[in-house]
């Protein structure tokens, strides 16, 4: 945008700057995706099969294509709900445990309730969206109330969102006759509909699409959107300007928490018939990659929950034809937050464009006066 | 059944139960004690002590030596400070986000490794790795109940006891702890009388990960046998507020690591006496939050927010 008033040609340092995050974050991921194959190549009997898994089994059949956007579609929800929190520059990690609990509210409005078809799964996500708001709550609360760091406490908040699900589901909501750990069915009418025979993929990706739109239109079209993130980044002069601060900062999170709860009761209604998580389901977690992938913008989320996606179903598919654990992916996901967020990463490279620029700059302008 | 939660509580098995469960909590709250002085508090010891849990069970299990077992543990979990360092001293990568990656890779890469080297995802026991022994106090067992508590625990819960006073001794009477203080309350104080800085840093966290080693090698080699995926459950977590509630003093983060141990120990007994397990699991991080809580709003009176 600034480009527009400076000569052609010309680069300003904030093109610069948002040239070299895009560059920082492909370099990244390539240098994750490296380490990766290095470790197939060291690892695996068979490496060039484990690298054909990883990098084509995805795209090899339709059901694993439908497996990366069904793959996807949980992570577009934790993915948004993460550009909001974190965009207040709040680490509250407890969309993990928010997810969770969506999908326990999600459960409770599908089994405890009777309503019409379209309604049904409606009022289920949306109590969904209030459980995840109530464990996002509790760590912006001991930050706005009593200056607690949210770091600590959004992860013990995951943990008590876990016993806290999985106690309800156990002793209130369990069918003794599924034959393992579950609860009641849902009702058929609360289901998601499956778009497309032979995959899973659900209506509730479109769901997630519109959250996507959404989010990006608050955080970034919007007077509410834009005190979040000018509270988070400086919060003192936010406050100096006049924005109520820790109510943004409330707002933000109690809205993530909404956003990833929702894709927990979207996932459970979309994906399963009872719900069946044992513990956490780490898409919390996923969730801030992507969001950290999208440098908190909801416009990226869907390409960032896609890769993830598509590298998540490529170690599965390996994992299965192959002797390549799945785990693989935790180390291609490390290894891409740590560059991404490494700000010196790529620095010297930055700064010679940036001192280039100027330079030109400089040379224009004493040009145009002379 | 009351009475029989009572009496098991008020019991000196119960009282040897705490100090077995305190072990690996009080390790990760003298390593975050250490780090928050030094200005380099993270949530990495987490993974630090996964780490060292699993490289502890292999480097015992291949040279079937313990000591060959305590180093690797130990080299596993420094290494995984020091690479939050290089990241965040060097490359200036935010904290926080550096911690859940090592997190990630420490959960995800122990597991990979662990179905590389034995075939299995959840549990190393197919490998004879070693533990650290347990020992009985010549005269401290022969007391009447005091013996029953304090006597016959492992080799390294003792070193966790030993290990708060050293640390007590190391950060607040020696030259390099006056460092690694003056560096975590002003880095650029430090910086203009000559300290490095960063060097002091990279110390500090080698200590912290050094000691929250020693708490990842007690789970795998001392309070179990075996490596089990995600076995570190949390504690260095619970490590991290206890010495947070403890307000990175020696004394105070000891008793509340040893409260914590007596709410994951109570978790535990309540377990076998048919209440929700889930409700009892909770409690220790539900303790955790309340402590946070309090310790932010205590400390909260003495200085106004902006905002």
């Amino acid at each position: 945008m600034g480009s527009r008033k400076e000569p052609r040609g010309i680069k300003t340092a904030k093109d610069i700057e948002r040239q070299f995050n895009v560059l920082r974050m492909l370099f990244a991921v390539s240098i994750a995706l490296g380490i990766a194959f290095l470790i197939i190549l060291l690892i695996s009997k068979d490496p060039l099969g484990a690298l054909r898994s990883f990098v084509l089994g995805p795209l090899s059949t339709k059901r694993r294509m439908g497996n990366i956007l069904e793959a996807a579609t949980p992570l577009l929800f934790t993915g948004v709900g993460v550009c909001l929190i974190f965009s207040a520059n709040q680490t509250n990690m407890a969309v993990e445990g928010g997810f969770l609990l969506g999908a326990l509210g999600g459960t409770i409005g599908a089994t405890l309730f009777q309503l019409p078809p379209f309604l049904h799964p409606a009022f289920s996500i949306f109590l969904g969206g209030l459980c995840g708001a109530v464990a996002c709550y509790v760590p912006a609360l001991l930050y706005v109330r009593f200056n607690a760091k949210p770091v600590v406490s959004s992860l013990m908040t995951n943990y008590i969102c876990m016993y806290l699900a999985l106690g309800i589901i156990n002793h209130l909501l369990r069918d003794p006759n599924a034959g393992f750990l579950a609860s009641f069915k849902f009702a058929p009418t609360s289901l998601l509909p499956k778009l497309l025979k032979g995959t899973n993929i659900h209506a509730g990706i479109f769901i997630g699409l519109a959250v996507i739109v959404l989010g990006y239109l608050y955080l970034y079209r919007s007077k509410r959107g834009y005190e979040i993130r000018a509270v988070g980044m400086n919060v003192n002069f936010a406050a100096y300007s006049g924005i109520p601060v820790n109510k943004v900062i409330m707002n933000a999170q109690l809205l993530g928490g909404f956003v990833a709860g929702m894709g927990g009761a979207v996932e459970v209604l979309g994906m399963y018939t009872r719900f069946q998580y044992q513990g956490q389901t780490g898409h919390g977690f996923d969730g801030i990659l992507v969001g950290i992938i999208a440098g908190y913008n909801p416009k990226f989320v869907l390409p960032a929950a896609l890769f993830l996606a598509y590298v998540r179903v490529g170690a599965d598919v390996m994992s299965r034809m192959n002797d390549i654990p799945i785990e693989l992916v935790s180390i291609v996901q490390a290894v891409i937050i740590m560059l991404v967020v490494a700000e010196r990463f790529l620095y010297k490279m930055k700064h010679r464009k940036l001192v280039e620029a100027a330079h030109r700059g400089l040379a224009l302008g004493v040009a145009a006066h002379e | 059944m009351n009475s029989t939660i009572l009496a098991s509580i008020f019991s000196a098995e119960f009282a040897y139960s705490v100090v077995r469960v305190t072990t690996p909590l009080l390790f990760a709250a003298l390593a975050a004690l250490v780090c928050n002085r030094g200005g380099v508090l993270n949530i990495a010891f987490e993974g630090a002590m996964l780490t060292a849990a699993f490289c502890g069970v292999i480097g015992s299990a291949y040279s079937q030596n313990l000591y060959v077992g305590l180093l690797s543990g130990l080299a596993g979990g420094i290494g995984i400070m020091l690479l939050l360092g290089y990241f965040n001293l060097v490359l200036n990568a935010n904290v926080v986000l550096t911690g859940i990656a090592l997190n990630t890779f420490a959960s995800g890469g122990t597991v990979f490794m662990l179905y590389v080297l034995c075939n299995d995802k959840g549990l190393s026991t197919s490998l004879k790795s070693l533990a650290f022994p347990n020992v009985s106090i010549p005269l401290i067992k022969d007391i009447p109940v005091l013996g029953t508590i304090l006597s016959g625990h492992n080799v390294l819960t003792y070193l966790s006891f030993l290990c708060a006073y050293i640390v007590y001794l190391l950060i607040f009477k020696t030259p390099l702890g006056l460092r690694i203080r003056a560096v975590g309350e002003n880095p650029n104080a430090a910086a203009s009388v000559g300290v490095n800085v960063i060097r002091i840093k990279f110390v500090t966290l080698i200590i912290g990960g050094f000691i929250a080693s020693l708490g990842g090698i007690y789970m795998s080699m001392g309070y179990l046998t075996w490596f089990g995926r995600d076995m570190v459950a949390g504690r260095g977590f619970i490590g991290i507020a206890a010495q947070n509630l403890g307000n990175a003093s020696t004394l105070p983060t000891f008793l509340a690591a040893l409260f914590f141990g007596f709410a994951n120990a109570l978790s535990n007994v309540l377990q076998t006496q048919n209440l929700p397990a889930e409700a009892v699991q909770a409690i220790p991080y539900i303790a955790t939050l309340v402590g946070l809580a309090a310790y932010a709003s205590s400390t909260r009176k003495n200085r106004k927010r902006k905002g």
